[in-house]
């Protein structure tokens, strides 16, 4: 099962990583989103795993590791600050420059250049 | 009066001065001129104690940690230099006031001026290493402005940059030095570290030490290889040039030198490097400034060539050798600093330096020219003058040297030849410029110059005379007390006398006014002989390093910065692989030694769902809204992981934050293209391919390596004290509002922030609304389907409930102000989408800001209440309370934290989806074509 997990995790990072090094804007936040996925997985992980033993206090004698689970709680609302403001970001940046490159100056200028 | 008035009368005389543009040039100079007269005064008044054999001192204790004091000392070397200083200093003020032409600033100048002699002053005065090398960067500095102050001029701007560079470079190696020295002895003080000349001669830093000190003060002064920069600094105006470039900055070097004599001078290394350069120095600088043309050319390799004969004084091993240094600084700074003046008033007078055209200017000027003839005999050293005592010396000492073994009688024979070479070059100023048949094609009609701005000369010109003459009585007691400074013993026994009888140093004079008239009469034969050899600049190898640096510093930043943000990212992420991969590569085994799970149905299914929406999502990362269809499989799949492995907050967090994601990517998919064209290349596509990879395979690993470990983990101390200390049994939530409080407080804040950006984003944004759809079918006509109406009306108080639930139990079972918030969030935005913006904004009156200010204040305000109960910020208090129909309930301070975040969620949350909502609402669809028009 560890193992199947960190597969999961490497997937999500290699998924992430491709589309953040496209050179349009929504597939660079879906990236964006994607690795956060990731991120907070691997973090989460590093409680270990644990099936059926919430840090919720009662009899029991285990539970699962609480902390990661807090820094993880912040972090997906974090990311979701950071999505959204890198969404917002691209629109912006659409209405202002008329494309949705994220290299503005060179590349846009290149294939306008090229398409006259 | 105290000894740091001296600079910081010449401070506020140079703030005074830049203040005096409204003022006639006359009030100008006579305030400018009020402060160095006042230091003069300042230092006249201690000069009889320092005559008496005193040091005076003036100390205010500063940073005692790093050694640096403000901190002066005025012996008899500063008691000579700043004598010089300022009195040359005064000379030149007046000089300049008649020199500038009406379009040039006065102020300026002067401001700059009196910036400079207070850097003078500060170096010369210190007694504090750190505090001189403070004012030895000011000097450049200084000089830098000085030298560009005609900063329209091409020439005047190099120049000015050389000499920064050059003299700067020289600061940090000195700064070096001096730094190495303070360590040897403990202290920066220079009292100290002049009594510890042992000690310092001793230390294996020793030699470091020096040659990064006199790195220093070869730079300053000109010395070779480092002579080139002080040619191009004529660019300045003249008076600049009489001032910093023969009087006083290149002399800073020297004082240098003679200052750290007693502790870094008396050993061979010192003997050989400063003889040695200062010899070169006498040479070259000589031989080059017979060939100038340009008549402050010919001055600056003048001065050049002098300074390396005091170089050469202070490198000799005799301590007569050194008086010898002392009273040529003092002639030399007399007769150049009047060459110069004269030069500019030649200049200024027919508008040209250069001696092929200036010829016969006795008709013209006899005045000028008879103080010129004076000056330039001085130094070629001509009997009855100053110089010429000071050369005598000179060759009197060369004769001791023991410097070259059995080939030492070379350097008196060198130095007779640099004496001819000196005549042959003042012989040319004299007769090329003011005799030599009549003037060629000048600019102006040559006439003498205005009477006052002779006095300067005349009095600098007066000088050489008196102490030609009368060298005892003008000249000896100032030079005893600044050779005992330098000898830091008594003075030996010399005698300045005009007539020794006739010995070798007489002879060596003769053969030198012979050889250098000699010289001169050939001139035309050497200047031939001159011309056919290849020129060797030190200007312009210096400006092609420079330029070939420059080039290499910008190739290198291009080779990385080339505008592609994705190649910025791209080599961020292979030093990331690098670096994280490595310790990979040297571990043993990548699996640890926990017991592993077996892989059960569940997990099987969830984990194959979860990797076919992210391989999904990238193959149709064209199609967008395919893509953000499968992301939101992925992010689903991340909450049921969460559940699966006994995180039940993180599980709704995830799901509820998904929700919201979905929908804000979905609205803002509305004003991006549907598609993305293709446009990566194969090879790029490849690329790209390889580095996600390589990412995941390493990141895959870690996570691997990490789990499989056993876990060693802090949280034991949570889960112990979640309900004793925290009142509460959700080990989660009690971590994030009560133990970690301040995190989340920062967290919050954060998102308040981000979404206050995002309402700035869309402040005024020229959107275009698009009429149709990727495929180009136009939206329905029905906006509002009339089903999600009534169902999600009917669903918001129960949602409203269900949130207030999950808010209220947070403390003990899953749920809290988080999820609580977007839960609610998530409610409303059912509205948005069923109602639309208009809709909702009627019945909902809620200022998204103002509840994220509150959100954020109730948090904070909560955290600060416990300041009241004298416990630290963010300490929370909770009991237990008998409550009428519901039983005993607990009641926590966190709670109203929680509530805090809670309604800062709630905020945030619906501002960034309210304000691009609002986008779509305000207007009516508009052709796409039209609105981009601007493109």
């Amino acid at each position: 099962m560890e193992l199947l997990y960190s597969v999961c995790v490497g997937v999500l990072v290699s998924c992430g990583v491709f589309l953040i090094l496209r050179a349009r804007s929504f597939p660079i936040v879906l990236g964006l989103t994607m690795l956060s996925y990731a991120v907070n997985l691997f973090l989460f992980s590093s409680g270990r795993l644990t099936i059926n033993k919430a840090a919720i206090l009662s009899s029991n004698e285990q539970y699962a590791d609480p902390l990661p689970q807090a820094l993880v709680l912040t972090a997906i609302v974090i990311g979701f600050a950071m999505t959204a403001f890198s969404i917002i970001l691209a629109i912006r940046a659409r209405a202002d420059l008329g494309n949705d490159y994220v290299n503005q100056q060179t590349q846009v200028n290149n294939k306008i250049g090229a398409k006259k | 009066m105290a000894l740091f008035w001296v600079p910081i009368i010449t401070t506020i005389g140079s703030l005074l001065s830049s203040f005096t543009t409204k003022l006639s040039r006359n009030e100008t100079a006579a305030i400018a001129l009020t402060a160095p007269l006042i230091a003069l005064a300042i230092c006249l008044y201690h000069a009889p104690a320092v005559y008496s054999g005193q040091t005076l001192y003036d100390h205010i204790q500063w940073l005692d940690i790093v050694g640096i004091h403000i901190s002066f000392r005025f012996d008899g070397l500063s008691l000579l230099f700043s004598l010089l200083i300022l009195g040359i200093g005064c000379l030149v003020i007046f000089y300049a006031r008649y020199y500038l032409s009406e379009k040039d600033s006065l102020p300026k100048l002067y401001a700059y001026l009196l910036l400079f002699m207070t850097a003078m002053l500060g170096i010369v005065m210190s007694n504090n290493m750190l505090q001189l090398w403070f004012f030895w960067e000011l000097t450049s500095i200084s000089s830098f402005l000085l030298i560009s102050y005609w900063s329209d001029k091409a020439e005047a701007r190099k120049g000015a940059l050389m000499a920064l560079i050059i003299t700067g470079a020289g600061g940090l190696a000195l700064l070096a030095g001096l730094l190495i020295l303070g360590n040897i002895v403990g202290s920066y003080q220079i009292d100290q570290v002049l009594a510890s000349g042992e000690l310092i001669k001793q230390s294996q830093w020793y030699e470091v030490s020096l040659v990064l000190i006199l790195l220093g003060a070869f730079t300053k002064s000109a010395q070779f290889p480092f002579h080139f920069w002080l040619p191009h600094a004529m660019a300045a105006p003249t008076p600049v040039s009489a001032y910093l470039h023969s009087a006083t900055m290149v002399k800073a070097g020297i004082f240098l030198m003679a200052r750290f004599y007693p502790v870094l001078a008396g050993t061979d290394i010192w003997f050989i490097i400063v003889s040695l350069t200062g010899l070169a120095t006498l040479l070259l600088g000589a031989y080059v400034a017979l060939f100038k043309h340009d008549l402050k050319g010919l001055l600056a390799y003048s001065t050049i060539s002098h300074l390396g004969l005091i170089t050469l004084l202070l490198g000799l091993d005799t301590e007569l050798a050194t008086v010898a240094a002392i009273f040529h600084i003092i002639n030399h700074a007399t007769f150049k600093a009047s060459l110069f003046m004269a030069t500019g008033i030649i200049d200024h007078e027919t508008g040209t330096r250069d001696m092929r055209k200036l010829n016969g200017m006795w008709k013209y000027m006899p005045f000028t020219a008879t103080l010129a003839m004076v000056s330039a005999a001085a130094m070629a050293g001509v009997p009855l003058l100053n110089g010429f005592l000071s050369k005598e010396m000179f060759f009197a000492e060369t004769l001791h040297s023991q410097l070259l073994g059995s080939m030492s009688w070379l350097i008196p024979v060198l130095a007779t030849l640099a004496g001819a070479l000196s005549v042959a070059y003042s012989a040319r100023f004299i007769h090329d410029v003011f005799f030599n048949g009549d003037p060629i094609d000048l600019p102006k009609q040559p006439h003498e110059a205005p009477r006052y701005m002779r006095v300067p000369i005349e009095i600098l010109v007066a000088i050489c005379l008196l102490v030609g003459m009368f060298p005892n009585l003008v000249v000896d007691g100032l030079l005893d007390v600044a050779s005992s400074a330098v000898l830091t013993t008594k003075t030996p026994v010399f005698e300045i006398a005009l007539w020794h009888g006739f010995n070798l140093p007489l002879l060596m004079s003769a053969l030198a006014v012979v050889g250098g008239l000699t010289i001169y009469a050939l001139r035309k034969h050497l200047f031939q002989f001159q011309a056919s050899l290849p020129t060797l600049e030190g200007r312009s190898i210096f400006e092609k390093s420079f330029e070939s640096i420059l080039l290499w510093c910008q190739m290198r930043i291009e080779q990385f910065e080339n505008g592609s943000l994705q190649r910025y990212i791209i080599i961020l992420i292979a030093v990331f692989l690098f670096f994280a991969s490595a310790p990979l590569f040297d571990m043993q085994k990548l699996v640890g030694e926990s017991q592993l799970r077996p892989i059960d149905m569940f997990n099987a299914v969830g984990s194959a769902l979860l990797i076919a929406g992210a391989v999904a999502t990238v193959i149709w990362h064209r199609q967008r809204m395919v893509s953000l269809i499968m992301i939101s499989i992925v992010g689903l799949m991340v909450s049921v992981a969460f559940t699966r492995f006994s995180a039940p907050d993180l599980a709704l967090t995830q799901l509820s934050v998904e929700v919201v994601t979905i929908v804000l990517l979905m609205l803002a998919l509305f004003f991006l293209p549907q598609k993305t064209p293709k446009e990566s290349t194969s090879i790029r596509v490849l690329r790209d391919v390889l580095i996600a990879t390589g990412c995941g395979v390493v990141v895959g690993s870690i996570c691997y390596a990490l789990i499989t470990r056993p876990l060693d983990s802090i949280s034991q101390f949570f889960i112990a004290n979640a309900k004793t200390g925290g009142g509460g049994t959700n080990v989660v939530n009690v971590i994030l509002v009560d133990f970690r409080g301040f995190d989340t407080l920062g967290e919050i804040t954060v998102l308040g922030i981000a979404a206050l950006g995002i309402y700035k984003l869309l402040n005024n944004l020229p959107l275009f609304v698009p009429s149709t759809d990727g495929e180009g079918r136009k939206w329905a006509k029905e906006k509002y389907p009339i089903l999600l109406a009534t169902i999600s009306q009917t669903l918001l108080p129960l949602a409203l409930l269900v949130s207030a639930f999950i808010f209220i139990r947070g403390h003990n079972l899953p749920g809290g102000g988080f999820i609580a918030g977007l839960v609610t969030a998530t409610a409303i935005i059912l509205q948005y989408i069923a109602h639309g913006s208009n809709w909702v904004g009627t019945r909902l009156v809620l200022n998204y800001r103002k509840t994220i200010a509150g959100g954020v204040m109730i948090a904070t305000i909560c955290g600060l209440g416990s300041l009241l109960f004298e416990k630290p910020f963010l300490t929370s208090w909770f009991d237990y309370f008998d409550i009428p129909f519901v039983g005993k309930t607990e009641l926590a301070s966190a709670m109203i934290f929680d509530l805090g975040v809670y309604i800062t969620v709630v905020g945030a949350t619906m501002m960034i989806l309210a304000s691009l909502g609002q986008q779509t609402a305000s207007d009516d669809p508009k052709s796409e074509s039209k609105s981009i028009g601007a493109k």
